[in-house]
């Protein structure tokens, strides 16, 4: 079983990043189940998402406390809430910001962290700072739990024309940014 | 088909598939997404039914009501507060026979105001001559839909049935369903023909006044039917598994109670962490298991009493409370045991996961542990003392 926590704020597509992910794992014939958890229940508080993964149906229906992913849609958030909390040993974060705009975290020796200008990138590709795509494209790269092609094939599920079109390049560029990461 | 859904999409399309003549809701969360997606569907000429729109839950249930009079199926959904607004419908619904069908997303009441997860709406109305199924999983809210058409309609019963899904955790989680087909569905639930409507070539009364000399028997017959639809769930549920392929037992279920030493006693989908519990403590070699409530209207007392009569120790999770006495879903549980030859030697009681406090394994664990020792009553599980001592002098 794995398990992933998505932070940010109520209205920043933390739910369709969540039912991206669980799509793509559907497809590759694994069981998710996406959930979300609202804070305050107002646009802009900070809420979480989740996906809990697993070759058989989940049962388990409690937050997620130990994730083995963590993305981080907003990292202002990251002010006010331990967003590594229980993040495992090999975990892996994908924070969702530009180099100086994001205080390095405190992370274990076997832990990962990727910075990814996600927003910068949704505005390129899709014209609105929405960088739930890219950070799926390179959550795919950090993890290898996904390839790139099954994110896609959740994208195409789920959006039309030239949205699909520009999630698409918005998750390949954010895949092709961790991939040169991890090889550089 | 198999598809990855949201539980609302999956009550909405489902609900799609039984054809109700009418849909009248008011948008209340978390249940808000199954009636936008329903009013969807009619608007793109998916369903054929009028879909109606209220200004209150109130006008919601009288138009589902009204719908059913004329004999027309029907379909509705609510949650929390909305449910108590309805209510003083939702017993008429009953008392008239008139047998709707509604989804409610359990939630929590005010006041305080939480739109969180529990079961203190629907536990309030278990009086009210609704049948009361509890869903633990998405495919199984689901199918109890399928199954509540075909209960509430059949001519020997004609009662009104609610299928509680739990608030977010099913309302908004995503899960592989195994959506049944249109000829399936059809196979299975054939057009609802109403033995008796308003009708102006046939006039009849419906809910009239009834002086002392017949109300005690229009409540007693009341009260005889959910005995009958005791013995008839399992035998819808034995049809649905030969249609659909998925086995339910519509009353309870049991799970890893053979040689159980303690078994808890719960309903929805937290009896889906429970089980992920029992199997880490199964593999340690602890005895133990669960008995999942489905259908808490009618009570299944008998069902109830022959899964459980040589468990040792039993612990009862409410998810709501009756302010000022023992907790609901607990004292219904010994009143099974009461002047019984075979009951457990301790029923403890343990309340947990209110408004939305996340219940985790670490919850179900302490729940096992505490019954070591005496019978607890209404224990809460993961109360915070430290937030009951505010002073305000």
């Amino acid at each position: 079983m794995k398990e992933i926590r998505i932070h940010a704020r109520a209205g920043q597509g933390a739910i369709t990043t969540a039912a991206l992910l669980g799509y793509a794992y559907f497809l590759k014939g694994l069981c998710p189940y996406a959930f979300p958890s609202f804070g305050a229940a107002r646009m802009g508080a900070p809420m979480n998402a989740f996906v809990r993964v697993d070759s058989k149906p989940v049962r388990l229906r409690s937050q997620i406390y130990e994730p083995d992913y963590v993305i981080i849609v907003d990292h202002t958030i990251m002010r006010g809430y331990n967003c590594f909390s229980g993040l495992k040993e090999d975990g892996v974060a994908i924070i969702n910001g530009k180099d100086g705009q994001v205080q390095a975290p405190k992370i274990k020796p076997k832990q990962k962290v990727f910075l990814v200008p996600a927003n910068d990138i949704a505005l390129k590709h899709i014209g609105r700072p929405l960088g739930n795509t890219a950070l799926l494209g390179a959550f795919c790269a950090a993890t290898a739990e996904l390839g790139l092609d099954d994110l896609i094939a959740a994208i195409k599920h789920r959006f039309n024309a030239k949205l699909q079109e520009g999630n698409i390049q918005a998750a390949r560029e954010g895949f092709d940014l961790v991939k040169n990461q991890i090889k550089g | 088909m198999k598809e990855l859904l949201e539980g609302s999409m999956a009550v909405a399309e489902i609900v799609r598939l039984c054809k109700p003549g009418v849909v009248s809701a008011y948008p209340i969360t978390p249940q808000t997404h199954i009636v936008e997606e329903l009013a969807q569907i009619v608007a793109d000429g998916r369903l054929d039914a009028q879909f109606v729109n209220v200004e209150s839950e109130h006008s919601a249930a009288s138009v589902v009501l009204g719908a059913l009079a004329a004999g027309v199926r029907a379909y509705t959904a609510t949650s929390s507060q909305g449910l108590f607004y309805m209510s003083e419908v939702l017993y008429n619904i009953a008392g008239m026979r008139l047998p709707v069908i509604m989804t409610t997303a359990a939630r929590s009441i005010s006041a305080p105001i939480n739109i969180w997860n529990d079961h203190q709406d629907v536990v309030s109305l278990r009086d009210s001559g609704w049948i009361q199924f509890h869903a633990e999983d998405i495919q199984e809210v689901v199918d109890l839909h399928l199954i509540a058409y075909r209960l509430g309609e059949d001519k020997s019963i004609m009662l009104p049935v609610m299928v509680c899904m739990d608030g977010f955790i099913l309302t908004h989680g995503l899960e592989t369903v195994d959506m049944p087909s249109a000829e399936q569905v059809d196979k299975f639930l054939p057009p609802y023909k109403a033995p008796y409507k308003l009708d102006v070539e046939n006039p009849l009364t419906l809910g009239p006044l009834v002086d002392p000399e017949y109300y005690t028997e229009a409540r007693y017959a009341l009260n005889k039917t959910h005995e009958e639809a005791l013995a008839l769930i399992p035998k819808l549920t034995a049809e649905f598994a030969k249609t659909f392929g998925r086995t339910y037992n519509g009353l309870v279920e049991g799970y890893q109670l053979k040689d159980a030493e303690k078994v808890i006693v719960a309903m929805g989908s937290v009896c889906g962490t429970i089980k992920e519990v029992i199997d880490e403590l199964r593999a340690k070699g602890k005895k133990v298991g669960l008995l999942k409530i489905t259908s808490l209207r009618p009570f299944p007392a008998n069902a109830i009493y022959d899964a459980l009569k040589n468990t040792p120790k039993l612990a009862v999770i409410d998810r709501a409370l009756s302010l000022g006495s023992f907790a609901p879903l607990s004292a219904e549980v010994k009143a099974v045991f009461f002047g019984k030859p075979k009951k457990p030697q301790n029923i403890s009681s343990f309340v947990v996961g209110l408004g939305g406090r996340d219940i985790t394994k670490d919850s179900i664990k302490e729940i096992f542990r505490l019954m070591n020792g005496k019978d607890k009553q209404a224990e809460f599980i993961d109360l915070k003392p430290e937030l009951l001592k505010e002073n305000y002098e």
